[in-house]
């Protein structure tokens, strides 16, 4: 199945490269992310410094490896925490049916007609900046298409013959649900948030750009991408090293995410 | 068709009445006093009062939401504390640079995915189809930050084409647009393929070709018109990627529109503007929503919009 698969592989390759680095990396790397030395003041890549200094001659390696970091915790964490709460709202809004069902999701389509990365800002620049404002900030974005799919999914899936079966032969509403209900919207909900993952990174990158996601001095790609903006023409290291990768973890969760789907025969 | 306007303005009442409650609930609801935001953590507490009293916020929620409602319909989103100037005014100055970037954005979306779609969903499976699909998943995951700066360093410092930042002429307009659009771009043309590459099986495709059409005679006479509705609906949906988009872009090329007004008014912590930013972002989202709703039945006749 892999090998007809090559973006399964390709994601996953890629997405196994990026989590070792957020995991092993600030363990490997000894530099201190935060020291700073202004004798080191934007030199280029070269031993001792394989990714240069920034401006206040902080290690980018360090600064790159405890960004990974940041950016998967970040983006894990919102994204389950969408997902927990898009399930649970989903799914009981498809179980109750009727009136709560109308009320849950006329909530949905308030918040849907808000561009999601407007949501996110707007909170944020509210709640101020700092991580865990961000990860709230971010799932007031992300829980939304959860909910959808989960009550889409739970209301087709309890139409189908197996379940109607299972009803028939006596399961309660409970077994339904563990047995029957939740394997089919595994799939589904992997893809999506597969897909989810690589959004967050880029959104959070994008905050933390516009100065309302991770708090300085502390290593984010996005806002080490906005520091090294104006030093473009001297030192565009400190612009493409963190740029390519954000580029390239989002290209590994969309491969991963497209691959997924075509495993478990579901796009949304 | 003037009673499908009329019903679609009518339906937008609501949503549009749902997206101000939103926008009024963030700002007065959620923990954290803009007050306090706005003077410092060391404000005198009298001071605080005073500006609570001055932007009306000591009056029960319930008043601040009808006066809020009241000011909205008439056109007043209030003063801008760092500006002192009407928010209204501010915003409508800044507004056309935003539309322009948005509407540039699109242009070159449309203008890249088509070729790109139309090329790869006529071959599925060929050289070019691969291609295509390739630029289109590196399209999709280049963000704006990343790219920006990218196009920056190779087209206006390297190679000293285009300008840096700043709004002008149409050279000015090139560099942002292109950041903007190609996630776009590479979105819809991945739909674009998938859909033609549908419609192309159907009977009445081989019922053209059998009339003597030729393969892309057939496509585009015939293929492409059935192959836009996903497209349609998928550009729509991308109109809110392309408003906040403007966002992160207008700060990558200091382009005077309302996302750098928004962040700047974030950082002035100047309330007023950021809720007239933020208002006028989401109601233009609903408004787009809205025209692409009409767009869908001007190209698929099949499509009737509630009972007629």
């Amino acid at each position: 199945m892999i090998r007809r698969n090559p973006s399964l592989l390709a994601g996953a390759g890629i997405v196994a490269l990026i989590l070792i680095v957020a995991l092993v990396g600030p363990l490997a790397v000894r530099a201190d992310p935060l020291a700073i030395d202004l004798s080191r003041s934007l030199a280029p890549p070269g031993p001792g410094h394989w990714l240069g200094c920034d401006s206040l001659g902080r290690d980018m390696l360090a600064r790159m490896v405890w960004g990974a970091r940041l950016s998967v915790a970040v983006s894990i964490s919102v994204v389950s925490f969408s997902l927990i709460a898009g399930s649970l709202i989903g799914g009981t809004a498809a179980l109750a049916g009727g009136r709560v069902d109308g009320l849950v999701m006329r909530a949905v389509d308030i918040v849907l007609a808000f561009p999601g990365f407007l949501l996110a800002i707007a909170l944020a620049a509210i709640l101020g900046p700092g991580l865990v404002d961000l990860v709230l900030a971010l799932t007031a974005m992300g829980w939304t298409g959860y909910a959808r799919l989960v009550r889409g999914q739970v209301l087709s899936l309890r139409e189908r013959e197996y379940v109607q079966a299972a009803r028939a032969l006596g399961a309660g509403e409970r077994r339904l649900l563990w047995r029957h209900l939740l394997p089919g919207l595994a799939g589904p909900l992997l893809v999506q948030a597969t897909f989810g993952i690589g959004g967050i990174i880029v959104a959070e990158a994008a905050l933390s750009f516009l100065g309302l996601g991770a708090r300085p001095p502390a290593p984010s790609w996005g806002n080490m991408l906005e520091a090294g903006r104006q030093f473009l023409l001297v030192a565009p290291h400190l612009t493409t090293v963190p740029g390519a990768a954000i580029g390239l973890s989002v290209l590994g969760f969309n491969l991963l995410g497209d691959g997924l789907a075509q495993a478990v025969g579901h796009r949304d | 068709m003037t009673s499908l306007l009329l019903r679609r303005l009518a339906a937008l009442i609501p949503v549009a009445l749902g997206v101000a409650t939103l926008t009024f609930a963030m700002i007065h609801l959620v923990p954290g006093d803009p007050v306090v935001a706005m003077l410092g953590e060391n404000a005198q507490p009298a001071d605080i009062a005073g500006m609570r009293h001055e932007l009306g916020l000591d009056r029960p929620l319930w008043r601040q939401y009808l006066t809020f409602l009241a000011r909205l319909a008439s056109g007043d989103l209030g003063e801008s504390i760092s500006m002192h100037e009407p928010v209204a005014r501010v915003i409508t100055q800044r507004y056309p640079a935003t539309l322009e970037l948005a509407g540039a954005g699109l242009v070159v979306a449309i203008l890249v995915a088509f070729p790109l779609g139309i090329v790869a969903g006529a071959n599925p499976g060929g050289a070019a189809d691969l291609g295509a699909m390739g630029f289109a998943i590196l399209g999709i995951s280049v963000p704006h930050i990343c790219l920006g700066p990218l196009l920056m360093i190779v087209f206006s410092l390297i190679l000293g084409w285009l300008p840096l930042t700043g709004r002008g002429g149409l050279y000015h307009l090139i560099l942002p647009a292109v950041t903007l659009g190609t996630a776009i771009a590479a979105i819809v043309a991945r739909m674009l393929r998938q859909s033609l590459a549908q419609v192309i099986a159907a009977d009445y495709m081989r019922t053209a070709r059998g009339k003597g059409l030729s393969r892309m005679g057939a496509i585009v006479r015939h293929g492409l018109r059935n192959a836009l509705t996903p497209v349609i609906t998928l550009l729509g949906l991308e109109a809110g990627a392309l408003l906040t988009g403007s966002i992160v872009t207008e700060m990558i090329f200091a382009w005077p529109g309302l996302g750098r007004l928004l962040i700047s008014a974030i950082g002035n912590r100047d309330y007023p503007l950021v809720e007239g930013c933020v208002l006028t972002f989401s109601l233009s989202y609903v408004v787009i929503n809205m025209i692409t709703d009409f767009v869908y039945s001007a190209a698929d006749p099949r499509i009737r919009i509630g009972p007629q």
